[in-house]
This record gives C-alpha cells, sequence and structure tokens, in this order.
C-alpha cells in the first residue's frame, strides 16, 4: 500500500484490485454507520462485563450486577406479595361474614378471587361459571352441597368425591339398575314419577306407582317432597335444574347408573386465602344464599 | 501487500472460501453451545426425576404425532404472571428425559409443563374427545379418535432401546419389561409390584374410563397427567440455581 491508485474520472480512490482491467473503487463508509458500528462495539463489551457472558471451566463469569431471571423473579414476587401481605393476614385470620362486611377488603377479595377462577376452575364450570356437561352452573340457586359462605368454603376447601382430601364431600348414589337393586319396571315408574314431580310431561298411570317406588328407595337422601338435601349433595329433584339433563332417557340412565361428579380439593394449592378469595367470589356470583 | 495477496486467493478459490468460511461459523456455534454439555450448572441437582414409564412414552410419542406442540408449550417461563398462572417455573432437569424437547415456542392453547394432576382423568377424556364440551370458546380440534384406537404396544421395547441410547437411563430391567409394563400401568387388576418398584410416582389406573381396552387415549392422558409432578420442587434448592 505505498502509493494511493486514484482513479481517474471520479478521483475516488480505488481498492487496488483489477479484474479484467476493471478497478473497483474504495468509497469510505458512511460516517453514521462507522460510529454506530464502533459504539456497538464498546457497548458490548460494557454488556460482557455487566452481565454474566463468557463460558469457563466450572460454570461462567458472572458479571458485575449479579442479574439472573430467577433472582429477579424471587424478588418480584416478594415484593407483590409483601404488598398484599396485611390483606391476605387479615383474610386468613378473619370470618368469611366479617371479610363480607369490609367494602375494601370485601372489593379485594372477590378481584383475587375472579383471577383464580379464571385460572383453576374455568376449565370445569365454564369463564361464566355457567357449568354444563356435568359440572354445575355457580350462578343459579340450586346448590348441591349448599350455597351458603361456610358451605361453598368447605367445598372448595376438600373438593367432592377425591381420593387426596380424607374431608372430601361424598356420597354415593346406588346404581339401581346396574347393581339390580330394582326391577326395571320400577326404574320406569319413579323415572315418570321425576317428571312429574319436576313438571314435565309424563305418564300419569305410572307416576303413581313411582311415588311409592320413590318413597321407599329415594326419599332418604332427594327428602319427601324430592326437593334434596346438601347433606347429601342429593340434587333437588322438582326444580327441573339437572347437570346431566332433564329428558326421560338421562333420568333412566342416572337411575339406572349414576355419574357421580368430581372436584379436586383445593385447600392445600390455592392456601387458606385463595379458598376464602374463591369463595367470596363464587358467593357472590348471584346464587349466594 | 503480501496479507492482501493471500486474502485474494481466498476470494478467487470458491472451495476454499466455502472450507474457511464454514470454520469461521463453527467457532461461533462451539463457544456458544459446547459449554452448555460441559458446564455442571446447566441441569440442576433434582430429586423425583426419572425416565417416562412406557405407557407415559407411548403417549409422549402421540403428543409428537398428533403435533400438540404447534399450540402447546411445556416451558414455564421464570416471570411473575408465568409462575402465577402455571406453578414453579421449569427447570432444565425436567425435560432431561425429552427427546427431543418439547418446549415449544408457540402457545395458541395453554402451557403444559405443570398440567399433571390439575384436571381429572375424565375430564382429560371429555376434553379430547371434544374441546368444546368443557371449553365453550376452545379453537383445538377434537381428538376423539384417540379413545376408538387400540395402543400399538408392539414396537415399545424399541423406543425405550432407542432414548437409552441418547443416555436416558433406562435400565435392562425396564426395557426387558417394557411391555408387560406399558400393559399395566392401565389395569389396577394387574400385579404391578415390579412396576412401582421400577418408576417411582407413577399412577396406576385406567385412564380413559374404558377398562376394557388399552387405547391411545389411556397413553396419552397418563403422559398428560404425569407432566410437571415428577420433580420434587419443594427438595429443590432454588436458591442455588439462582440464574
Amino acid at each position: 500500500m505505498s502509493e494511493k491508485d486514484i482513479d481517474a474520472v471520479s478521483g475516488v480512490e480505488t481498492t487496488g484490485h483489477s479484474w479484467d482491467g476493471i478497478k473497483e473503487l474504495n468509497n469510505p463508509l458512511p460516517r453514521w454507520w462507522l460510529w454506530t458500528f464502533y459504539a456497538t462495539v464498546i457497548w458490548s463489551i460494557g454488556y460482557m462485563i455487566y452481565y454474566p457472558s463468557i463460558p469457563l471451566i466450572e460454570g461462567s463469569t458472572m458479571g458485575i450486577s449479579g442479574q439472573t431471571n430467577r433472582a429477579a423473579l424471587k424478588e418480584e414476587i416478594a415484593f407483590a406479595n409483601q404488598a398484599r401481605a396485611e390483606r391476605f393476614a387479615r383474610i386468613e385470620s378473619e370470618d368469611l361474614e366479617t371479610i363480607k362486611a369490609d367494602d375494601n377488603l370485601y372489593r379485594f377479595a372477590i378481584a383475587g378471587g375472579n383471577s383464580l377462577f379464571k385460572v383453576y376452575c374455568t376449565q370445569c364450570h365454564g369463564s361464566g361459571a355457567a357449568g354444563g356437561g356435568g359440572y354445575p352452573n355457580l350462578n343459579d340457586d340450586a346448590w348441591l352441597w349448599g350455597g351458603d359462605l361456610e358451605n361453598i368454603y368447605l367445598t372448595i376447601n376438600h373438593g367432592v368425591r377425591n381420593d387426596e382430601d380424607d374431608d372430601a364431600r361424598f356420597s354415593d348414589m346406588p346404581a339401581f339398575g346396574a347393581d339390580e337393586i330394582l326391577e326395571r319396571d320400577e326404574i320406569g315408574q319413579v323415572t315418570e314419577y321425576v317428571l312429574k314431580i319436576s313438571g314435565q310431561d309424563h305418564d300419569a298411570e305410572l307416576a303413581v306407582a313411582g311415588e311409592t317406588v320413590y318413597a321407599d328407595n329415594c326419599s332418604a337422601c332427594h327428602a319427601e317432597d324430592g326437593t334434596g338435601d346438601i347433606e347429601f349433595g342429593a340434587p333437588n329433584l322438582t326444580d327441573a335444574i339437572s347437570m346431566y339433563g332433564n329428558d326421560r332417557e338421562t333420568i333412566l340412565a342416572q337411575i339406572h347408573k349414576p355419574q357421580l361428579g368430581v372436584m379436586p380439593p383445593w385447600g392445600e394449592r390455592l392456601g387458606e386465602a385463595g379458598v376464602k378469595q374463591l369463595t367470596l367470589y363464587v358467593h357472590g356470583l348471584g346464587g349466594g344464599q | 501487500m503480501s496479507l492482501l495477496k493471500k486474502h485474494a486467493s481466498l476470494e478467487k478459490n470458491l472451495s476454499l472460501l466455502f472450507v474457511c468460511s464454514l470454520v469461521v461459523v463453527l467457532i461461533g456455534g462451539i463457544v456458544e453451545i459446547a459449554p452448555l454439555f460441559y458446564l455442571k450448572n446447566t441441569i440442576e441437582k433434582v430429586e423425583g426425576m426419572r425416565p417416562y414409564t412406557p405407557l407415559e412414552l407411548a403417549g409422549r410419542n402421540i403428543y409428537i404425532r398428533e403435533g400438540c406442540y404447534n399450540c402447546h408449550s411445556q416451558m414455564i417461563r421464570p416471570f411473575r404472571d408465568e409462575v402465577e398462572r402455571y406453578g414453579h417455573y421449569s427447570l432444565a432437569a425436567e425435560s432431561m428425559y425429552d427427546h427431543p424437547f418439547q418446549w415449544g415456542s408457540k402457545r395458541t392453547g395453554p402451557d403444559l409443563a405443570r398440567v399433571g394432576g390439575r384436571y381429572s382423568d375424565e375430564w382429560h377424556v371429555q376434553h379430547l374427545i371434544w374441546p368444546k364440551a368443557v371449553v365453550p370458546e376452545s379453537i383445538m380440534p377434537p381428538y376423539s379418535f384417540l379413545a376408538r384406537t387400540p395402543l400399538d404396544a408392539n414396537d415399545i421395547e424399541g423406543h425405550l432401546v432407542a432414548n437409552a441410547m441418547v443416555g436416558v437411563p433406562y435400565s435392562e430391567e425396564m426395557i426387558a419389561n417394557a411391555a408387560a409394563d406399558l400393559r399395566a400401568q392401565a389395569d389396577p387388576d394387574a400385579d404391578t409390584s415390579g412396576l412401582e418398584e421400577r418408576y417411582a410416582k407413577i399412577s396406576i389406573r385406567d385412564f380413559d374410563g374404558n377398562p376394557g381396552e388399552l387405547t391411545e387415549m389411556d397413553a396419552l392422558v397418563a403422559y398428560l397427567q404425569m407432566l410437571g409432578t415428577l420433580v420434587d420442587l419443594e427438595a429443590y434448592k432454588a436458591n442455588e440455581n439462582l440464574r
């Protein structure tokens, strides 16, 4: 590079390469581009020193920041927990009625319950809590295991018919058909009776016979007038609200071999405060007693 | 001038240019990737992680076959919103027996890294048969055929062998019993003492609500119910693994 080779036409220095007599001009890079490039090089050195970067034999350089995603997360969660610690402590220690009476705390609990519901409950009970397909609707006035604060709390805390929690709600309707407790005719009759008390089209003659079958076999749990009993999670048969369907075939199938709902216990997973928040949220959906 | 002359020969020789560019790119790759294989802190020390049971592995194969990873990730990132929704962030150790891993890169549906034990088996069966039955706003396609398709269990031993070859610690005993173990896990009446010994924290039951038949549904539900449940997170020392 002893002598500069200047292109005669443009007056610009060439690279000195020559292919078939054609020479390449050596125009300088735009200044702004060049300085940006130098700036990024300098930036990368600072970045390398500040953050963990260079792999060594046993681990890597940790950087002077000590920054890690997991530590940052830990801090963030600790900060969030601290911000709500006071209210959480009150929700844990005070009973549900007291929380409900405190407007500020109640609104806090409902908001928390709402987000818990979205994460843990909507998969079965639906995003609007309307249930369906074998999962109960939580908006209406029909409650299998009771719709007051105390009962909703127990149901959420321990769940229904699960193996994990010894205090889970439990009841077992017999399979009247599959286990041959009732004759086929009797099941047909009691089906007509259930149709009758729920105010639907039915065979009046069979329903009369069905009333006796009902009194002997069903009234212990579903009550003599068919209004159910929350002690056994026995649904009210007179309100035409049901999880599996109200038509003749479904009622028949349910008596023959009942489907029994299962709900996981949430107490251990969500903690006392979580369960209480959910209780207040579900109670406030409209059907709470 | 001499250096420039040498460079000119590189520019004029296509094969040499190709080989030299490859070397430069490889150096970059090796510096970024190779340390992950020898650094001891890549995979956390955890308790409870074990190779998948034959039934879970079969379910995992169905998961991959059906392309579940296109919409579901299995990677809870260490961010507050994800941790509060899905649970403890995923650990590298939890996918150390995954070949290939199922971290995914797109969430059209929710993350599944800790879906195990979150819903009942019945829910999973209902949901896989017709997702809208339980989640009306779902856009997941139905996989009802899984419940009707008998599980092809003939090649399971081969799958265990293949995984063992890439480093999953399947013992000879596990491999020898693979086919029997696969059937036994979905059969509550089978003699499962050996199975329970070979695989800790195993769930043995009929998963698809159809005890008479071993279907692909059994395998997939068994796999889903195991996801994220193996590692003992209470024994895991989070403070020693901050990174």
